[in-house]
């Protein structure tokens, strides 16, 4: 719990490399969050009915009655000639636009079969930008599980919004990555009482607000899995805030203090504006302190929170983080969150499912993230797990979400004892 | 190229899946790309399994597109059968992998492994979810399943029911008690928990019966030509259906129908005092042909509604669900284009929906109130209680989870005489819904008589618009609005179909009442 725990740092520990069989979403996933934060974007895949039943099942209860989300479906005649398949696209998005006035902008989503039959998305959203500008911007990027894993669809989505930005020579601040709008609120909120700005949001909510870009500005990452992202800014000459994720009161505190000492803030004003919302977060955590701390903790990889999320719960809440899978490991945005990760932690990159699962079974923890198809079977075989895919779709940043992120794994513990008839450690 | 927001069904694959899942000592691989593992989820959340899916996946990355990831699929299949030794496997590709030049078969039977590995066709860009099961099982029986000799006593197999079917959990239970109870021996229950091995004993039953023509008819076809089994046609949805089938299994195997309906409620519920208010609220159906046709006979001859509208989205049973259209005197929907089933609905306006987890979206967006009756389905339509379909027991339940949808009867009364009643008003939906009360504002101002939003099953209010060329007079839009919101849609359509058919351009109070004489039955 210390942070000058001599135990802390896995910046040159081993990372065990797997591959194999993998349990884990595409990057067509990111859409059901990204177009509900996006108020005016529609996102159409191109794919097979598979994507279609993927965006539905991760959907799930969220079915709304047309959402700004679809797929058009390949059919056989359109494998037989990419000539018919492109003028099937243009005829299917113009259909699109015409009955939803109110996109202005539409994401082309590749997918495995737009990728392994060649259909040149990039080429097509330019055809369809010459034919629907000004009113409707077109961007295409790759969802595809070929090469994207989960929350990376968000970081191929954003990379290709980066090159169409503004320029401009103005200081402006971005915040990268797509949070709950009350979470991007408060952030917003905290900056401005930093005197820190202007600021914006990229993804913005609506196509007018998009922030510009150049040599002047400067951009933080909210999320660790936006790594293509943060290079198409720097090509662009934007400068990198290098500091660990907003998770929990220590590191919103250390996300905040990078950007502050970047705009020079004084230390007497940063205290002003974070002492009270910190107390808040340390209070808000404590409740959670006695069920977590000590306990041991598994994540499979899924989100490229793992890394950040294990530092966290092993600083804030005392627990004891075994192996921490991640899908990828990027070394230089995750620079700052190994240093703080506590050493005993067995980093592994990639998955192979089966031997993972041997060595879960074997470390047998005591709380386990992973995927919503391994979760109930993990359960039925006793173990306590918290499905990631929540960790996406909650409020999880900033001081004010510090206790509800250690509620969401303090909760599956104490449901557990509850439900055994036991009261709770 | 199609558009689609919402799908009914899933690729053809996930078919092949809730086969496997079904099954024990089985196991699919599949051949495709990381993504596709997400289908596991739909079983373990949706359908709550403690299992995972005895489903492999190649899981190959763009990295593997230069090499061989034809490899790839031999090393799964391989591990696969080493890790789980099932008594048999299947492999498939997923969409992606079919359009790679990898081999199944020849893979799979150069591998040389001691038990069957059974190579499925499932065309991906072409076919769907139904198919995809209903070929998997097909091939596995073929593969597995001989002519052999018979039971001694008279006996069947109960083919069709799989994971992530609409209540076959329960089906099966309730199917097997009425055959038992006739004296037949239910031989083996596939592909829901049944093993391979099983699969090779389906030979010495004397007939099946196939509850789910969807995922199980090629199967029952192809053992009714191998093994001369003959197949039972009625699906026993509904009393009627239930007693036919009876009659049915009779005529195959010569035993007398024997019936144990002493737990049989529905014929009387039906017919008690209470269910009066019933009587001719129109329905509309939509889901897989079966269930469709099965609900549409229980709905008019059992309930005593109103068929307006029926459909089915799996083209496999167009034909069928074309003549039960053409018996209630309906156009027949077959689409699985979701925008399509809502704009039939809405013209229709129906007083109830029994549809599929799609109608219950449609439904919540329309203020139509719906009850499940098919797949796809919701986490909710896996009760954690036995709630069979089928038979008798099958025939208490639907009743009960139609009714409970609608306003009651007496409650259908207060609503029409307390019209201006504070408690009674149009947003407060019914009272038994759980939904929370909204209090009308007593002085509405015009911008403030719009719906409060509520969110739970508080169906939206009907909004009076000019339909076309006929107007609606102030007087009458108020008294159209003294009409209860679940049957204003009705009296709204009827009215202004009268009004065209008169010639009338002003529809007054008097046309409102001159309409509802001229509909009255």
């Amino acid at each position: 719990m210390s942070l000058d725990s001599p135990t802390m740092g896995c910046t040159d520990a081993p990372v065990l490399h797997e591959r194999g069989q993998k349990a884990v979403f595409c990057g067509l996933t990111g859409i059901v969050w990204l177009h509900r934060k996006m108020q005016d974007a529609f996102f159409l895949v191109v794919g097979s009915r598979t994507c279609a039943h993927l965006l539905q099942a991760a959907a799930g209860v969220m079915i709304f009655a047309e959402p700004r989300f679809g797929t058009a479906i390949l059919e056989e005649q359109d494998l037989a000639g990419l000539a018919d398949a492109n003028a099937e696209l243009d005829r299917e998005v113009a259909r699109l636009l015409e009955r939803r006035p109110d996109i202005r902008q539409l994401f082309l989503v590749g997918s495995c079969p737009s990728e392994v039959i060649k259909l040149d998305l990039e080429r097509a959203a330019e055809r369809l930008n010459t034919r629907h500008a000004p009113h409707v911007r077109v961007y295409s990027y790759s969802g595809s599980g070929l090469d994207t894993t989960f929350t990376q669809g968000e970081d191929t989505c954003l990379a290709a919004m980066v090159p169409t930005l503004a320029a401009s020579d103005e200081e402006e601040l971005i915040v990268v990555g797509a949070l709950p709008d009350v979470v991007e609120d408060q952030c917003a909120s905290l900056l401005s009482q930093l005197g820190v700005g202007p600021v914006r949001m990229l993804p913005a909510r609506r196509k007018d607000a998009a922030p510009t870009v150049g040599p002047n500005t400067r951009f933080i990452l909210a999320q660790p899995f936006l790594g293509d992202t943060a290079a198409a800014l720097e090509r662009r000459g934007a400068k990198r805030i290098v500091a660990p994720f907003p998770f929990g009161e220590e590191g919103t505190t250390a996300w905040l203090k990078a950007v502050a000492d970047t705009y020079g803030v004084s230390a007497e004003k940063f205290e002003d504006v974070t002492a009270a919302p910190r107390a808040r977060a340390k209070k808000a955590l404590a409740a959670h302190q006695g069920t977590l701390e000590g306990k041991s903790l598994f994540l499979f990889p899924d989100s490229q929170l793992e890394i950040p999320l294990a530092r966290f719960l092993a600083r804030e809440c005392g627990m004891v983080p075994t192996e921490v899978g991640t899908p990828f490991l990027h070394r230089a945005i995750m620079a700052p969150e190994l240093e703080m990760l506590p050493s005993s932690a067995q980093l592994s990159e990639g998955q192979d499912l089966e031997a993972q699962l041997d060595r879960h079974a074997a470390i047998n923890p005591d709380i386990t993230v992973c995927g919503l198809g391994l979760a109930n079977p993990l359960e039925a075989k006793g173990h306590t797990t918290k499905w990631a895919i929540e960790l996406v779709f909650t409020p999880i940043h900033f001081y004010e979400q510090a206790g509800d992120l250690a509620g969401l794994f303090s909760r599956p513990l104490r449901r557990r004892a509850l439900l055994a008839g036991e009261t709770t450690a | 190229m199609k558009l689609t927001l919402w799908t009914y069904e899933g690729p053809p694959h996930v078919g092949a899946m809730r086969v496997a899942t079904s099954m024990k000592d089985m196991h699919l691989v599949l051949h495709g790309p990381q993504g596709d593992t997400y289908a596991d989820l739909l079983f373990t959340m949706i359908e709550r399994r403690n299992a995972r899916p005895p489903v492999a996946f190649s899981t190959f990355q763009a990295a593997d597109m230069g090499a061989d990831t034809g490899l790839l699929l031999k090393e799964t299949i391989q591990k696969t059968h080493e890790r789980f030794q099932p008594q048999a496997m299947a492999v498939a590709l997923t969409c992606t992998a079919e359009l790679l030049q990898d081999d199944p078969e020849g893979i799979s039977r150069a591998l040389n492994l001691p038990i069957p590995v059974v190579p499925l066709e499932l065309p991906s860009y072409s076919r769907k979810e139904n198919f995809g099961a209903d070929e998997t099982f097909r091939a596995l029986v073929r593969a597995l399943a001989k002519p052999m000799e018979r039971t001694p006593e008279i006996s069947c197999n109960i083919l069709g029911a799989t994971a992530l079917g609409f209540r076959h959990r329960d089906d099966v239970v309730e199917v097997t008690k009425l055959l038992e109870g006739m004296g037949v021996k239910v031989n083996v229950i596939a592909p829901l928990n049944a093993t391979p091995d099983d699969l090779r004993k389906l030979g010495q039953a004397h007939f099946n019966v196939l509850l789910y023509p969807e995922t199980g008819e090629s199967a029952a076809r192809h053992l009714e030509r191998t093994c001369k089994q003959p197949y039972t046609k009625v699906v026993p949805m509904g009393v009627g259906a239930t007693r036919d089938f009876l009659a049915e299994v009779s005529k195959i195997t010569g035993l007398p129908v024997k019936a144990d309906e002493s737990t049989l409620r529905q014929p009387w519920w039906s017919a008690s005092v209470d269910s009066t208010y019933l009587t001719g609220k129109r329905v509309f159906l939509f889901g897989d042909g079966t269930h469709v046709i099965a609900a549409a006979r229980i709905a008019a001859k059992e309930v005593g509604f109103e068929v307006v509208g029926m459909g089915c989205y799996n083209r496999e049973q167009a034909r069928a669900l074309r003549a039960a259209a053409a018996e209630f005197g309906v156009e027949p929907l077959i689409t699985d284009d979701y925008l399509e089933v809502e704009k039939a609905i809405e013209a229709a306006a129906p007083e109830l929906i029994l549809g599929t987890q799609m109608e219950r979206n449609i439904g919540k967006k329309l203020g139509i109130p719906c009850a499940v009756i098919s797949a796809p389905v919701h986490v909710q339509d896996f009760p954690a209680r036995y709630a069979p379909v089928m038979g008798f027991e099958g025939a208490n339940v639907l009743f009960d989870s139609w009714i409970h949808p609608l306003v009651m009867g007496l409650e259908e009364h207060l609503l029409t005489m307390f019209r201006e009643d504070f408690e009674f008003h149009d947003a407060a939906g019914a009272s038994h819904h759980g939904g929370q009360h909204v209090e009308r504002a007593e002085t509405p101002e015009p911008a403030a008589a719009a719906a409060p939003q509520t969110q739970v099953d508080t169906p939206a209010v009907p909004v009076v618009e000019p339909s076309g060329e006929i107007r609606w007079m102030p007087e009458a839009e108020r008294e159209l609005k003294k009409i209860p919101f679940f049957v204003r849609g009705k009296a709204k359509r009827n009215t202004e179909l009268f009004a065209a058919h008169k010639g009338v351009r002003d529809i007054t109070v008097e046309t409102l009442y001159e309409a509802k004489a001229h509909y009255a039955r």
